[in-house]
């Protein structure tokens, strides 16, 4: 796969919503943060809930999905190590619904995130294996395409799944 | 000092249509006392009982939630206080069992225990009400109204074990009591 390129957050709020996600909960990362997680903050169809640590999001979305409320948890790479735990327990084990999205902090743009050779970037793509969460690139704009039909899959399926953002979305 | 058990039951007397989400002990007392599909008991991970209550009480603004929270969970997860008055939910009530260990993994003391005040912290964080209980009778009396009390609420209950009940882990882990509050939550407005 290609690395270079662009990435539209706008396209990326598009493929949430066209996902039958109106729920956005987050903590704040600077690979996102002007590209994708103002734009959202700022946008009055969707709820946009701030949250202090990750796992608190993992349980809302998880809470959520049993009144048939679809969310996405927007967080960064190091938030996604600190939650491993709810995402083991919660997610996987207990099979919710959980979306994510990983924004890379630090990812070279133009370098793939397996292929980094930033350890915090790396191994993002091995734990999500390792967890069983089905995972998804987000480098460039055509990626986002695939974002409606795995958000369907996951709540279909009941189990997580992650969207990893490779680059600051534009 | 009251016994959890008398605890539970005084609430389990009053419940009637709520979404209770319960960890630990209280989780495997709550079922004895007041069995129901529409308990959650899926929190699966530390601390996060009140997360899931608060989603839940975004999810489904017609109904109340109770968490029945412990205190060694909640100081797993303390911001959720500042996270819960920020969303400020009228239908949610966040009970805390304080009885300062970590009873289901040996009984170690919690960190500081006696040296702060949970309803003291909910209450700078932004709950809109929250409330100790150490007497029984006073609970008895106060409970009811605080019930009606649009929130968040908070309610520490100061307490120690009562009678045994069963550890019912299967209960807690299995998928059964999860598809049973799946299906009792039916949605009224999907995907909203």
């Amino acid at each position: 796969m290609e690395a270079s390129g662009e990435l539209k957050g706008s396209a990326i709020i598009d493929a949430i919503k066209a996902s039958g996600i109106r729920t956005i909960v987050s903590v704040p990362d600077i690979t996102t943060s002007q590209g994708l997680l103002w734009p959202i903050a700022r946008d009055p169809s969707l709820r946009h809930i701030r949250v202090c640590k990750e796992d608190e999001g993992v349980a809302i979305c998880a809470a959520l999905s049993y009144c048939d409320q679809r969310a996405m948890l927007v967080i960064q790479n190091t938030g996604f190590f600190y939650a491993t735990n709810s995402l083991r327990g919660i997610a996987v084990e207990y099979e919710h619904p959980v979306c994510l999205m990983i924004g890379l902090q630090g990812a070279e743009p133009d370098v793939l995130p397996d292929d980094s050779p930033k350890y915090s970037i790396r191994i993002v793509g091995p734990m999500l294996d390792t967890l069983g969460i089905e995972r998804h690139k987000l480098q460039r704009t055509a990626d986002t395409a695939a974002i409606p039909g795995a958000v369907d899959r996951a709540y279909r399926r009941s189990r997580p799944v992650a969207f990893v953002i490779g680059r600051s979305p534009v | 000092m009251m016994k959890r058990d008398a605890c539970l039951k005084a609430l389990a007397r009053r419940r009637t249509d709520e979404i209770v989400v319960s960890v630990y002990r209280a989780a495997f007392e709550w079922k004895v006392f007041a069995p129901s599909p529409l308990n959650y008991v899926a929190v699966g991970a530390m601390g996060l009982a009140s997360s899931h209550g608060l989603g839940l009480a975004i999810g489904r603004p017609d109904k109340r939630v109770w968490v029945l929270d412990g205190d060694g969970s909640l100081l797993m997860n303390l911001s959720t206080l500042v996270t819960v008055a920020n969303q400020a939910p009228k239908n949610l009530i966040h009970f805390v069992g304080e009885n300062g260990v970590y009873e289901v993994n040996g009984s170690h003391p919690i960190p500081g225990y006696g040296k702060f005040n949970f309803a003291g912290m909910a209450r700078e964080a932004g709950y809109r009400n929250a409330y100790e209980f150490s007497e029984l009778q006073q609970f008895e009396r106060d409970i009811d109204g605080i019930l009606k009390q649009d929130g968040p609420t908070f309610v520490t209950l100061k307490i120690e074990p009562g009678e045994e009940y069963p550890m019912d882990w299967p209960y807690v882990h299995g998928a059964p009591q999860r598809d049973l509050f799946r299906a009792a939550l039916k949605p009224t407005n999907p995907r909203s």
